[in-house]
């Protein structure tokens, strides 16, 4: 029973399907349960969370990479399925807590001041929210002022800074500044991302890290998180 | 089922009052000055149709003068089938031509004398010896039967590629006048199962090739409902002269009842006025003119408008194909075509630059999409033609396969539904309540249906242009698949009752 749930849970991932309004690749699969209906059965069935997250949603997502290595899946796909991963897992954090699981982490993202543009922010989320993290966005045109502010408040492990103009990049080294006057830069490893970043930049502003699009975002969190204390 | 094509919602340069006056002029050039013609029978023909004919002499050679009443005109040409039907080996590939349906085909065409080949060397800075860039280099070879089968491969395997009309001139040394029309249609037919197209160079000729062509098709009748081959005659020299051997030509193939281009391809500025209504109106002349010949010889015969104008460079007097008025005078012929009710033979596609690269791409871009949209039936020199008409490129045909596909996308027809309109406003609604606001969730199924146009082919992702090296290793691929030939026992049909086929083209 419960293994039989896992592997739907599983295929739902791979099909991309967050609810039972969404299509997935099979036909007549709109009216059916979603990855987010399954996961609050699979509760309700008494599955443990960790179950859940590591044989369903983890292993559906490796098969997701696989085939998003060999091109049978587009970007698109890839975001559906992490989409997917990441609406059940707002489901399943309180059952987290409640088992005494470790939350992977939480990232605050945000696009700086002077910025509008926040689809690569919002597609790197979605990719966190899919491989597990706790994702806290506040949105776009942000001030540095008020990043440090959530820094301070929320204590997250990880910071997101996007921006897609050369002229307000400068607001991630002003925000990277202010998170030292503020004492909380060494509270919080800060990652930055967007057209006209590099690594060198990245670099000369004293970022933690640099990624150059979502998926990588996600290796340089996986690996920063080897040295970050949750 | 024949190819699709693709249809159009033409668009319309000249209005229906301009159409109709240069139609009147037209017909005002057939009565005075009237066209000159060299070929005794069709100044016969006119004359017994009610022609003045006037006896004259140019040079050494007789001629006459034929002022040709409209009404002649008009009544021959109403007698022109609508439709005409272009078979080819492998039925589901023929190509159904209607003058009243603006359902666009692509086809190669001229007869270049050179064939490029494109070769990929490494190139290292003189500046920094430690940069390597591959970049392609360009070989002139000459057209040959060998290469005239490759590119029949080509067609076969090229998606956007309708109609093979022969683009290499083959000039091997076994090649002579007297087999070369067999020995061309063969290896064309013996490598494409789409519809071969092709000038005759001598006409003793024409009738080995209709006799090789019904043996393919499956014989006499089989032919006539599904015609493999069509030609193509240049009628009238510009200005106005019926050339005395390619109007014979046309007048036996128009009394086999055989499908005929009526070709003419006036230079403007130099045989023919530059400004487009004056262009237009000569070369609209020219071919209603070749068109009534051939009704007038045997009422029914399916011929297709065939408009080829071009304009004069003005340093050198060459046709140039990159120019603007290309475009427009080729869309108002279109148009003419389309008021006659005829399916139309257009030109689109072609550059003036030697070689593959920038200016390659824009000069036959503008035609390939502007032609495109003004609805022709056939655009034929669609594929690989460089330097004017003078090289056949086999990487720039696969470039123009795939720009061809992105203008036919183009152009396609809109699909606005209520039921189309009901999803995209569930599709609003979902994606307004998600954090991300983004709508890549629904892409999937129409990336998954075609209806999305995929990257380009051909696509660089470093500090180089790739394009050439990337569209030379696609025609490799496409040259690797297996060719679709005739069968045994009708090559050797053929081999048996067609003189002048070279042994050595069985193994083309």
């Amino acid at each position: 029973m419960a293994e039989d749930m896992i592997s739907l849970i599983r295929e739902n991932v791979i099909q991309g399907r967050v609810t039972q309004d969404d299509e997935g690749f099979d036909e007549g699969k709109v009216g059916q349960p979603g990855v987010s209906e399954l996961t609050e059965k699979a509760l309700a069935q008494g599955i443990n969370p960790e179950d859940i997250i590591k044989r369903g949603f983890s292993e559906a997502m490796v098969v997701v990479g696989q085939k998003f290595e060999i091109e049978e899946y587009f970007l698109p796909d890839m975001l559906a399925s992490a989409e997917a991963v990441g609406a059940a897992m707002e489901i399943l954090e309180p059952h987290l807590v409640k088992s005494g699981i470790k939350p992977k982490g939480k990232i605050i993202v945000a696009t700086v001041k002077g910025d509008l543009h926040d689809i690569g922010k919002n597609i790197v989320s979605i990719l966190l929210r899919g491989a597990g993290y706790t994702v806290e966005d506040l949105g776009n045109n942000i001030t540095p002022q008020a990043i440090v502010d959530a820094v301070a408040k929320e204590r997250p492990q990880f910071l997101g800074l996007s921006a897609l103009l050369t002229s307000t990049r400068i607001r991630m080294r002003e925000t990277i500044e202010l998170l030292t006057e503020s004492g909380v830069r060494d509270k919080v490893k800060v990652i930055i991302g967007g057209a006209p970043i590099s690594e060198e930049f990245a670099q000369s502003i004293g970022a933690d890290g640099y990624g150059a699009d979502g998926f990588e975002a996600v290796r340089v969190m996986e690996a920063l998180s080897t040295n970050v204390e949750g | 089922m024949p190819r699709q094509g693709i249809l159009v919602e033409p668009y319309q340069r000249l209005k229906l009052e301009h159409v109709e006056q240069i139609h009147r002029a037209s017909l005002a050039i057939l009565a005075d000055p009237g066209v000159l013609c060299f070929n005794r029978n069709a100044a016969d023909i006119f004359g017994d149709h009610g022609a003045e004919v006037l006896p004259m002499r140019q040079g050494s050679a007789d001629c006459w003068l034929l002022k040709i009443p409209g009404k002649i005109i008009t009544d021959a040409v109403q007698a022109a089938p609508k439709v005409v039907k272009l078979g080819a080996r492998d039925e589901n590939n023929c190509l159904i031509l209607d003058g009243q349906e603006p359902r666009v085909h692509f086809a190669s065409g001229s007869e270049a004398n050179n064939w490029l080949d494109v070769d990929v060397e490494t190139f290292i800075s003189k500046r920094e010896p430690g940069y390597e860039v591959k970049f392609p280099v360009f070989r002139v070879q000459k057209g040959t039967v060998d290469r005239l089968a490759k590119a029949a491969r080509m067609c076969e395997h090229l998606d956007s590629w309708d109609s093979f009309l022969r683009p290499v001139n083959i000039q091997d040394d076994d090649i002579t006048d007297d087999n070369k029309d067999v020995n061309k249609f063969f290896a064309s037919l013996n490598n494409t199962t789409k519809h071969v197209m092709s000038g005759l160079t001598e006409l003793s000729q024409l009738d080995n090739v209709v006799k090789m062509s019904r043996i393919i098709a499956g014989g006499e009748d089989r032919f006539k409902e599904n015609p493999i081959i069509s030609f193509i005659t240049c009628v009238v020299k510009s200005p106005l002269q019926f050339v005395d051997d390619t109007t014979q030509t046309a007048i036996e193939i128009a009394r086999r009842n055989i499908p005929l281009v009526i070709s003419s391809s006036p230079q403007g500025g130099s045989t023919a006025p530059i400004r487009e209504e004056g262009m237009v109106a000569q070369i609209n002349a020219e071919i209603l003119v070749g068109v009534a010949l051939t009704q007038l010889v045997n009422k029914g015969t399916p011929v297709l408008y065939g408009s080829v104008p071009v304009r004069a460079r003005m340093d050198d007097l060459y046709d140039s194909y990159g120019v603007p008025e290309f475009n427009q005078y080729n869309i108002d012929c279109v148009q003419m075509a389309r008021y006659y009710g005829l399916p139309c033979y257009s030109t689109g596609g072609v550059s003036d630059v030697k070689v593959p690269g920038i200016q390659a791409s824009v000069e036959r871009l503008f035609s390939h999409i502007l032609v495109t949209l003004a609805g022709p039936q056939y655009i034929h020199y669609a594929f690989g033609l460089l330097e004017r008409t003078n090289t056949f490129c086999p990487v720039q045909a696969v470039l123009d396969n795939a720009h061809i596909s992105m203008v036919k996308r183009f152009v396609r027809q809109p699909i606005v539904t209520a039921d189309r309109i009901s999803e995209s406003l569930e599709q609003v609604r979902r994606v307004m309540g998600t954090s991300h606001k983004l709508y890549i969730r629904f892409v999937r199924s129409a990336l998954r249906s075609g209806e999305i146009t995929p990257p380009y082919p051909f696509e660089s992702k470093d500090m180089v242009d790739e394009t050439l090296l990337r569209a030379q290793q696609q025609m490799e691929e496409v040259l690797l698949l297996p060719p679709r030939h005739i069968d045994k026992v009708t090559i050797d049909r053929v081999f048996q009752q067609v003189p002048g086929l070279l042994t050595r083209m069985m193994n083309y």
